[in-house]
């Protein structure tokens, strides 16, 4: 055995990918290498650090066998077999340099060099271009093949050898905004056309034309990669050994000489990926292939838009005024704090200790989130800490932990690999989960089943060589209904586990629900009226979820953000209870996480009723060990919510607010409401990265970091905790956590209390684990090692938790909650007889204050309305309309766009953008548990339009006027 | 806060509640209301009740007393 593997680079393409059968013996070039049964000879001889020339085959990729150049001997058998394709066997004799192979690579290369530009000083990928490196490998030194004067063609050569226009030379499509497509460059290796369809799934590339003539090309006849299926998701680009798929920053900036390892600071899937620079300029972002969330993968947002970090927009100065009528002051850090701190202390003095408040990001990191609500508790001495978790899983982490005893995901991502039927309830994964989305499909492709829940018809329904069986396109409104009835054919039918019930449920308890859920008002039948969910078709998916093996339920905001969000989420929990499906791979109860770290922020107590780690404010136990590490008494009452504090804010109880990352104007419901709640404050300190909707009513703002900028965690939806390492200097001169705290700092001189003194997040790391149960054994020592680690990480389980409940649920049984549907108040009438709905799409991210500003606005300019044809003709609309949305709340007006994957009677839009402010129209409504408003249903009425409604044009309006910055005084 | 909306989300909590079995719907209604709302909303809406107790779901009513 070869014995000198380490420090091989550990991110060493090994050809082709790992195997997972019994140990094979074999010799490679007199060397003993043992590995996996089903492992190529290729990979087998890179594990023993003998890398053999490849050019069309990638460890990301099934192998192809098309270059020819990682042909071996292999003794006893005839010529020269490609290594990525052949699979090793006991005994073989593999000689990966003889003279023959070394003849015919040297041929091949020849023939690829031939038809190939020899511009390489001058290329994008000069120093990271396989066939440049390949050349070099096999020693090609001379190209022998001559063309005759009298005209003969190569693809990169605009004019042929007799000075005529060659027709085989196509120019480069630039038409994506990140990256070119030189159909000069390209070697036909097929590997971003497999990566298209293997990796991400979207079968948008294809070779066409055969031999001589075959060309990669996007989409159909007449498109360019803009205009074909491309998502943009850069895997063809990272697969591409030439220079023929090119990021544009590369061609711009050169190619990078350092690199960090860093996570996402979008999406909860969390992918990581590779910050690669030239000094502290960054020049791409590349997925890290060894990333356990997304193994190799990225998608648009976290792979190409990272260009607001730099955007003109971005503050970097703190600013003052003392009220929003007036201009912005640029001033000094201290000045700012000064400023802050004593308006925030006053506010107490004059109106009470529970008269200000915060509010923790999830789009910022553990340790900063953590600092946000110890700065409620230790500085302000109360439990005004609120998430914008509020507003999307809230009731995940009250309908989980009733019916599983704690909040959150139960699988990592790996186990949809495993799972049989997967449901997608009230969840877009293509466009919100993108990476995730694309295991998913793999997988279906694989042959798994697949049942989608959702009043659209969303992407995954029928994506490229997939299809759904099931698609419940039910009524906004009415999950409750539909997932009881799932229940109800499943215990009816008798279809439910019962050995796992009676093992790990509450026996009782289960019977019960049996008998609520058996009621023939809960049958498929009697809820289709209420649902629109044809009864046959829900009666065979409850059937195929119960009995076609594992079954693994995604959900997202479609199940959250209703007046029954909590309820929902307890329905599926009781699905996944009566079908056996917790406690091991492929199965479970799965929330698709909004943002980064909306896991991260709910685990950290940025809940006003919850200590970090879920435990109630009203526990003296918890309450004593924060006592004592903070030094500080702790309120044992909840604090306000999100929704709480502005309605106390309107009634003049509630005056000063410390905003951390998040844009509540655009994000919370009811628009007129939040503005006249930001309004009624003394102090709002924004702190973020530009003038956001919510900074248009405030007093301070703090210029934060971006997530390059910083070092600190990201839990995602799969509890996984991921490093974020600072890849350059703060722009704005601090660290988010340190700003937050210069700002405690400032106020506990004030008050006398003790000083923090962090000098780095992994001491407030430190800070967390040693006052958190579940996150015991977790430091950033660990998270060296190991790359990442799922919590609970503690005595019980060192290695972290890929799985949740393996041996028995966190509350011990499980518990089957009764969920009886209940209308939403919301409902549509006369004057507001449409329902509308609200998602995200792949390419803008929330409230797209980082999307907008980047490249990505090229897919997504504008909200659009989604209107069904016939709901559509009967009001005179067509394609493009301007059309005004109405509700109760307010009215705004956007264009339309006529579809059928809405059914009639359902309208559907973004919330990307603030000049729509789809926010004016949702409502005050919301979870009946946690107040996470029900942003998913709402009664509108559209009608024709001639443009922005008087309150658009009265909004921007405030807005430019409340964006005013003075110079700085000299 | 608008009595109107404590109304409503107490009413809402207690809609829930009431589908529960056990005969401790009261108690449980009044167990969210203390675990999750403020003391100045439980008063506001105490004191909201000392004149519209119509408005309140009967479960309300009687954990009332319990927050």
């Amino acid at each position: 055995m070869k014995d000198f593997i380490i420090p091989w680079d550990d991110d060493r393409d090994m050809g082709t990918r790992a195997a997972t059968g019994a140990p094979v013996t074999l010799s490679i070039d007199g060397f003993e290498v043992t590995v996996p049964e089903g492992t190529s000879v290729m990979r087998a001889a890179a594990l023993a650090g003998i890398a053999v020339p490849k050019l069309c085959a990638t460890d990301s990729l099934e192998a192809f066998g098309s270059c020819r150049l990682c042909v071996v001997e292999i003794e006893g058998r005839r010529g020269t077999p490609a290594s990525c394709t052949t699979p090793v066997g006991p005994g073989m004799v593999v000689r990966t340099q003889s003279e023959m192979v070394k003849s015919v690579r040297k041929g091949v290369m020849e023939l690829y060099i031939s038809d190939h530009p020899l511009d390489c000083l001058t290329c994008a990928a000069n120093g990271d271009c396989e066939l440049q490196d390949m050349a070099g490998v096999v020693g090609l030194r001379d190209v022998r093949y001559e063309a005759p004067e009298e005209g003969m063609r190569t693809h990169f050569a605009t004019r042929d050898t007799a000075g005529g226009l060659n027709p085989e030379w196509l120019p480069k499509d630039d038409s994506n905004p990140y990256f070119t497509y030189d159909p000069a460059k390209c070697i036909v290796c097929s590997r971003c056309v497999r990566a298209c369809e293997e990796v991400q799934g979207t079968f948008a590339l294809t070779i066409e034309g055969r031999g001589f003539e075959s060309r990669v090309s996007a989409g159909g006849v007449g498109d360019d990669f803009l205009t074909s299926d491309c998502v943009s998701c850069g895997a063809c680009v990272q697969a591409c050994p030439t220079a023929t798929l090119q990021e544009k920053s590369v061609i711009e900036l050169g190619t990078p000489t350092r690199s960090v390892i860093t996570t996402c600071a979008y999406c909860g899937v969390g992918c990581s990926f590779k910050a690669e620079l030239n000094g502290d300029e960054l020049v791409r972002m590349v997925p890290y292939k060894h990333g356990a969330a997304n193994r190799g993968h990225s998608c648009v947002k976290g792979r190409f838009a990272y260009g607001y970090a730099t955007h003109s927009d971005r503050i970097l100065n703190p600013m003052i005024r003392d009220t929003i009528e007036e201009p912005w002051r640029e001033v000094s850090w201290d000045e700012a704090i000064g400023f802050a701190a004593a308006k925030m202390r006053g506010i107490q003095q004059r109106h009470g200790r529970k008269s200000v408040g915060v509010i923790t990001s999830s789009r910022c990191t553990n340790e900063e989130t953590y600092l946000v609500q110890k700065m409620a508790r230790a500085v302000f001495l109360n439990n005004n800490t609120d998430t914008c978790a509020r507003v999307c899983h809230s009731p995940t982490g009250y309908g989980l932990g009733q019916t599983f005893g704690t909040s959150a995901g139960t699988q990592n991502f790996d186990s949809v690999m495993q799972a049989d039927v997967v449901v997608v309830i009230g969840a877009n994964p293509t466009d919100g989960h993108p990476v995730f989305a694309s295991r998913l499909k793999k997988r279906l492709r694989q042959g798994a089943k697949l049942i989608v829940i959702d009043p659209r018809r969303i992407d995954m329904v029928r994506p490229a060589h997939i299809e759904a069986s099931h698609h419940l396109p039910l009524r906004p409104g009415t999950n409750v209904a539909v997932v009881s009835a799932l229940a109800n054919v499943i215990v009816t039918e008798k279809l439910y586990d019962e050995a796992f019930i009676r093992a790990r449920c509450d026996w009782d308890e289960f019977q019960e629900y049996a008998e609520f859920v058996s009621d023939v008002r809960h049958s498929p039948e009697m809820t289709e009226i209420l649902t629109g969910v044809p009864a046959e078709e829900l009666r065979a998916a409850a059937r195929l979820f119960a009995t076609g093996g594992n079954g693994a339920i995604y959900y997202g905001l479609g199940v959250t953000e209703h007046s029954q969000g909590s309820t929902t989420v307890m329905g599926i929990a009781n699905l996944a209870m009566l079908t056996g499906n917790i406690g091991r791979e492929g199965v479970g109860v799965n929330p698709l996480r909004g943002q980064n770290n909306v896991q991260g922020a709910c685990d950290m107590g940025s809940f006003p009723h919850e200590l970090p780690g879920y435990r109630h404010v009203k526990g003296a136990e918890a309450r004593a060990i924060f006592e004592s590490a903070w030094g500080v008494e702790i309120d044992p009452e909840p604090g306000l919510r999100i929704p709480n504090m502005l309605d106390a804010a309107v009634s003049g109880s509630f005056k000063g607010l410390y905003c951390q990352g998040e844009d509540i104007l655009q994000s919370d419901p009811d628009t007129r409401h939040v503005a006249a709640g930001l309004a009624a404050m003394e102090c709002v300190i924004v702190h973020d990265l530009f003038l956001n909707e919510t900074a248009n009513y405030a007093h301070v703002f703090l210029p934060g970091s971006t997530f390059l900028e910083k070092d600190g965690t990201f839990t995602n939806a799969e509890r996984r905790i991921n490093r974020v390492r600072k890849v350059m200097a703060p722009r704005n001169g601090y660290a988010d956590w340190e700003i937050t705290q210069l700002l405690a700092n400032a106020i506990l001189k004030e008050t006398g209390g003790a000083g923090w003194h962090y000098t780095h997040p992994a001491q407030i790391m430190e800070e967390i684990a040693a006052t958190t149960p579940g996150f015991a054994h977790v430091d950033y020592a660990l998270l060296e090692e190991r790359g990442s680690v799922q919590w609970p990480c503690n005595d019980d389980a060192p290695d972290g938790s890929p799985i949740m409940h393996v041996d028995g649920f966190v509350r011990g049984k499980g518990r089957f909650m009764i969920t009886e549907y209940v209308a939403t108040e919301e409902r549509t009438g006369p004057r507001f007889p449409l329902l509308l709905t609200t998602g995200r799409i792949l390419s803008q991210y929330n409230v797209g204050a980082q999307t907008r500003r980047t490249d990505n606005t090229i897919w997504h300019a504008e909200d659009v309305l989604e209107i069904h044809p016939h709901d559509a003709e009967v009001r005179g609309i067509t394609e493009g309309s301007w059309v005004k949305l109405a509700s109760r709340s307010g009215e705004t007006s956007l264009r339309a766009h006529l579809t059928d994957r809405v059914s009639p009677g359902v309208v559907y839009t973004t919330f990307h953008h603030p000049d729509t402010q789809a926010n004016v129209i949702t409502t005050d409504f919301s979870d009946w548990a946690t107040n996470c408003p029900e942003y998913k249903v709402t009664a509108v009425q559209v009608g024709l339009s001639n443009g922005p409604t008087a309150w658009q044009e009265a909004y921007e309006a405030q807005a430019e006027h409340s964006r005013r910055i003075l110079p700085a005084a000299e | 806060m608008s009595p109107d909306k404590l109304t409503r989300m107490a009413n809402q909590i207690a809609t829930f509640f009431r589908t529960q079995p056990g005969p401790d719907q009261a108690e449980r209604v009044a167990g969210h209301l203390n675990d999750y709302w403020g003391p100045e909303m439980r008063a506001e809406l105490k004191a909201h009740a000392e004149a519209h107790a119509d408005e309140l779901d009967d479960l309300v009513k009687r954990a009332l007393p319990l927050i």
